[in-house]
C-alpha cells in the first residue's frame, strides 16, 4: 500500500463502486433479515456505521501495537465494545427500533463488513483514512439496506417509512416483506449496482481493498481472503 | 475438395420435432381444459386466459428485446406458460394480478435465468406460488361453477379439498370427474385434462411415467392414510380433487424441470406424490400440488446426479 490514497475517493469508494452489501456482498444476514421496512434499514445502517467508524479508528490506532497473531481477538474486542455502546444507546433512546431490530444489533459484532474493513483497511491505513473508510462503507451499507427496505416496504406493504404511499394504486404483494421477497429484491439491486459501477469505472480497477477480491476487480483473479 | 473434408459436430441426424411443434401440441392438449373452464366459470375465465396468454407473449418479447437477445415468441413456449398459468387461477382474480403473474413467470423465472430450457422451476407454477403468497385471499376466493350457481345463492364456495379440511359438504365423485366443482378455472375437470393428457401421450410429447406414477402415489397414500385408520381412505377423491390432474399431466412433465433418466423420473414422480399428500393431510393448506412440484423441480439436479447412468465400460456413479 505504497501509493497515496485521496481521502475523498476513500470516502466515496463505499457508496457505489465498492458498496459493501451490493458489490462486495458482505453482511448479507442483516441485509436480508431486517429490511422489511425502510426505517429498519436506516436504523440498522446507522448503528453499523457507528460501530464501523469507531472500530476502524481504534484499530488503526492500535494496529502497530497489536501482535499479528492475536489481532483477531483484539479486533473483536474493539468491535464488541462499540456494538455494546450502540446497543445500550438504542435500548435507552430508541427502544422501539431496538425491539424491531432485535438480535441483529448484538450481531453487529460478527457483521462481516466491519471485520472485513478492519482487516482490509484499518489494519493498513492511518486513523484519518480509516475513519473516512468507515464512514463511506457505513453510508454504502445504509444506502443499500435502506434501498432494499424501501422497495420491499413499498411493494409489500404499500408504505414508505410507515407512510402509506400506494393507497389505491395497487394491492401490496405480501411476498415482498417475506423472506423470498428479500432475496428477489437483493438480486435485482445487485444487478443494478453492478451495472452502475461498471458504467462508472470501465477500467474495473479498485483503489482499495483489492486483496479481498471485490467483484469486477481484475486483480481478483489472484485469489483473496475468503 | 475442402467441403469433402468438413466434419460437423453432432448431432448428425435431426428429428422433425421442433420446439414449436411440441408447444403447439401442448396448447392443443390444453384446449379441452380451457373450454371446460370457460363452460363452468363463464366469460370471466375466457378473459383471464386471453389476458395471461397475451401478456406472457408481450413480456417475453419485451424482455428479450431489453436483454438484447433474439426474439423467441415464435416457439410458442410463452403461450403455453400463459395458458397454464391461467388454468391455475381462480376465475375471480383481478385482471391486473393475472398480468403480474405473467410478468413473474416470464420475466423473473424464465428469461432472467436464461429463457426456455434454463428455468429452474416451472414458470407458471412459480407465478402461482408468488400470487398465492402475495394475494392469498384473492387466490383462494372460489366461486361456484355456473352450473351450480343457479340453485345455490352463494358468494364463496369451497373446493373439495377446502371442504375436506374445514368439514363441509363433499361433492360426489361424478361432479368432480366432470368438473362441476369449485377450484381454479382449469383444474376442476378431470375429464378434459385426461383427454388432453391422452393426446400428449399419443403424440409422444410426454411419456406415461410421471403422470401415472405421480397420481398413483397420491391414490395409494390417500388409501393408506384414511380418515378412519389405515387402508380406509378414498383414493378417487384425492385423485380427482384439486390441481393434481393439471399438475401431474401438464406441469410436472415439463422437460426442463423433470429428471433426464427413467430412474430419476420415477423418484421425481413418487416425490411429487408423497409431498402432495403430506401437504394435503398434514399442513394448514388445503392443496399441495403446486408446492410439491416446485420442491421436486429444485431437487431435479440432485436426482439427475444420483441417477447418472454408467458409461459403457465405465463404473457406475454413486
Amino acid at each position: 500500500m505504497a501509493e497515496r490514497k485521496k481521502p475523498i475517493s476513500v470516502l466515496l469508494n463505499g457508496l457505489i463502486k465498492e458498496n459493501p452489501t451490493l458489490r462486495l456482498l458482505l453482511g448479507m444476514c442483516p441485509s436480508l433479515a431486517v429490511t422489511t421496512m425502510a426505517k429498519n434499514g436506516l436504523g440498522m445502517g446507522a448503528a453499523a456505521t457507528f460501530v464501523l467508524v469507531g472500530s476502524n479508528l481504534v484499530i488503526s490506532l492500535i494496529r502497530k501495537i497489536v501482535p499479528d497473531k492475536v489481532r483477531i481477538p483484539a479486533y473483536i474486542t474493539v468491535i464488541a465494545t462499540f456494538t455494546t455502546i450502540v446497543h445500550l444507546l438504542l435500548a435507552a433512546f430508541l427502544p422501539e427500533l431496538n425491539k424491531q431490530l432485535g438480535i441483529y444489533i448484538p450481531l453487529i459484532v460478527v457483521n462481516c463488513i466491519i471485520f472485513a474493513r478492519a482487516e482490509m483497511f484499518a489494519q493498513k491505513n492511518g486513523p484519518l483514512l480509516s475513519v473516512l473508510d468507515g464512514l463511506g462503507m457505513g453510508a454504502g451499507f445504509t444506502l443499500a439496506i435502506t434501498a432494499i427496505g424501501s422497495v420491499r416496504e413499498i411493494l409489500g406493504a404499500g408504505t414508505w417509512m410507515g407512510i402509506p404511499v400506494t393507497v389505491n394504486l395497487f394491492e401490496p404483494a405480501i411476498m415482498f416483506i417475506l423472506p423470498p421477497g428479500g432475496f428477489l429484491v437483493m438480486g435485482f439491486l445487485v444487478a443494478l449496482f453492478n451495472k452502475l459501477a461498471d458504467k462508472k469505472d470501465k477500467s474495473l480497477e479498485c483503489e482499495t481493498g483489492c486483496e479481498a477480491g471485490c467483484p469486477g476487480c481484475s486483480k481478483a483473479a489472484n485469489g483473496g481472503e475468503a | 475438395m475442402e467441403n469433402m473434408l468438413y466434419v460437423s459436430s453432432s448431432p448428425h441426424i435431426r428429428s422433425e420435432v421442433t420446439t414449436q411443434r411440441l408447444m403447439l401440441d401442448v396448447i392443443i392438449a390444453l384446449i379441452p381444459a380451457a373450454f371446460a373452464g370457460i363452460y363452468f366459470f363463464g366469460l370471466r375465465a375466457a378473459l383471464l386466459i386471453a389476458v395471461t396468454v397475451i401478456s406472457s407473449v408481450v413480456f417475453e418479447y419485451l424482455i428479450r428485446k431489453m436483454l438484447k437477445r433474439n426474439t423467441t415468441i415464435g416457439d410458442l413456449s410463452a403461450v403455453v406458460t400463459g395458458l397454464i398459468l391461467a388454468l391455475n387461477l381462480p376465475s375471480t382474480l383481478p385482471v391486473w394480478m393475472a398480468v403480474v403473474g405473467s410478468f413473474f413467470a416470464i420475466v423473473i423465472v424464465k428469461q432472467l435465468f436464461g429463457g426456455l430450457g434454463y428455468n429452474f422451476v416451472n414458470p407458471a407454477l412459480a407465478a402461482r406460488a408468488f400470487l398465492i403468497v402475495s394475494y392469498g385471499a384473492r387466490m383462494t376466493s372460489w366461486t361456484p361453477p355456473l352450473t351450480v350457481a343457479n340453485d345455490i345463492d352463494a358468494l364463496s364456495y369451497a373446493t373439495p379439498l377446502g371442504a375436506l379440511k374445514e368439514g363441509g359438504q363433499l361433492p360426489n365423485l361424478l361432479d368432480m370427474f366432470i368438473g362441476n366443482i369449485g377450484g381454479s378455472l382449469g383444474e376442476t375437470s378431470a375429464l378434459a385434462l385426461i383427454v388432453g393428457g391422452i393426446y400428449l401421450l399419443v403424440r409422444g410429447v410426454i411419456t406415461w411415467h410421471i403422470p401415472v406414477i405421480y397420481i398413483g402415489t397420491v391414490g395409494l397414500l390417500a388409501w393408506i392414510i384414511g380418515p378412519d385408520g389405515i387402508f380406509t381412505g378414498n383414493p378417487l377423491f384425492h385423485i380427482l380433487a384439486g390441481g393434481l390432474m393439471l399438475g401431474a399431466i401438464f406441469m410436472a412433465t415439463d422437460y426442463t424441470t423433470s429428471p433426464m433418466t427413467k430412474k430419476g423420473v420415477v423418484i421425481y414422480a413418487i416425490g411429487c406424490g408423497v409431498l402432495t399428500m403430506l401437504f394435503r393431510l398434514y399442513t394448514n393448506m388445503p392443496e399441495g400440488v403446486s408446492y410439491a412440484i416446485l420442491l421436486m423441480n429444485v431437487s431435479v439436479p440432485i436426482i439427475d446426479r444420483c441417477t447418472k447412468p454408467a458409461r459403457f465400460g465405465g463404473k457406475a456413479h454413486v
